[in-house]
């Protein structure tokens, strides 16, 4: 697997702004067993200083991933999709995300290599408002498993 | 320092339920007939469930959901879970690497299942409650 290194510093248009719903927090807390009346109760969350429920930290995958089809899905880079393997994943906070945010993501490719026949992807995602605060950075690694 | 230790019970219908409500519909999370096409053992958790599953350890340390201030994990192992009532489980250490000045500790995360580390260079950064 050859990914083209041309593509490091790529930065690709902002994405469409998602919703963030008060029942989708709920419901992700839920699914991961985070019970803390933050994530649940706006009435708990805003007693603790916040707009609305919180939601776990890992929570802004659902919004980096469906934006980062943008680049795995760039015909141009090509990357095959079916041989692609989650590597590492890291995230740093401005804030937590709460519910009522519309937020936006931009990538950008970070690092783009081959080795032992491997490829590797690193990109970066900045979530921020629609109005352009800065929420979260979030980068993912993905291995692109060669053909053995 | 230790913290003490955490741990998390894992069944095919947290599977389902995590797909759900993640988005991420993969079905090597939820066939053992994809999943072994593919060369895994069995279905596999999501590496996002188990990175969320030690998210939650450490939103206990800190005491605050809203007091992690940097995650980050490297999937380095495959949590396979069983079709039974029982799944699987994993166990979630720290250790307090680091207390800055400006009131941050840094915590160096282990995650095992059946005694093997799932993940590496699994830190977190949170804000110490002052």
């Amino acid at each position: 697997m050859s990914l083209d290194a041309s593509f490091v510093g790529r930065t690709y248009p902002p994405t469409a702004p998602y919703q963030v719903g008060r029942e989708k927090i709920r419901e992700f807390a839920s699914a991961i067993g985070a019970t803390d009346a933050a994530h649940h109760d706006p009435e708990a969350a805003r007693a603790q200083g916040h707009p609305d429920v919180v939601a776990p930290p890992t929570f802004p995958v659902i919004v980096t991933m469906a934006a980062s089809r943008q680049i795995i899905e760039d015909p141009v880079l090509g990357v095959d999709y079916s041989r692609l393997v989650h590597g590492d994943q890291r995230f740093a906070y401005t804030r937590p995300v709460f519910a009522g945010d519309e937020l936006v993501c931009t990538n950008t490719i970070e690092d783009v290599s081959t080795r032992g026949g491997h490829g590797f992807l690193t990109t970066r995602t900045d979530v921020s408002t629609v109005g352009g605060e800065p929420v979260v950075a979030v980068w993912a690694r993905y291995v692109i498993r060669g053909e053995a | 320092m230790e913290l003490p230790a955490q741990t998390f019970r894992v069944t095919r219908a947290d599977l389902v339920r995590y797909a759900g409500a993640s988005g991420d519909f993969n079905p090597i999370h939820w066939s053992d007939r994809v999943a072994t096409k593919v060369g895994l053992p069995g279905v596999i958790a999501h590496g996002m469930f188990t990175m969320a599953l030690v998210g939650r350890a450490v939103t206990a340390w800190a005491g605050s959901p809203d007091a992690v201030v940097e995650y980050g994990v490297r999937f380095t192992r495959p949590v396979v879970v069983p079709d039974d009532d029982q799944g699987t489980e994993i166990e979630v250490t720290a250790r307090v690497r680091e207390v800055t000045e400006d009131g941050l500790t840094r915590l160096e995360v282990t995650a095992t299942c059946l005694g093997e580390k799932v993940l590496s260079q699994a830190r977190a950064t949170i804000r110490t409650a002052r």
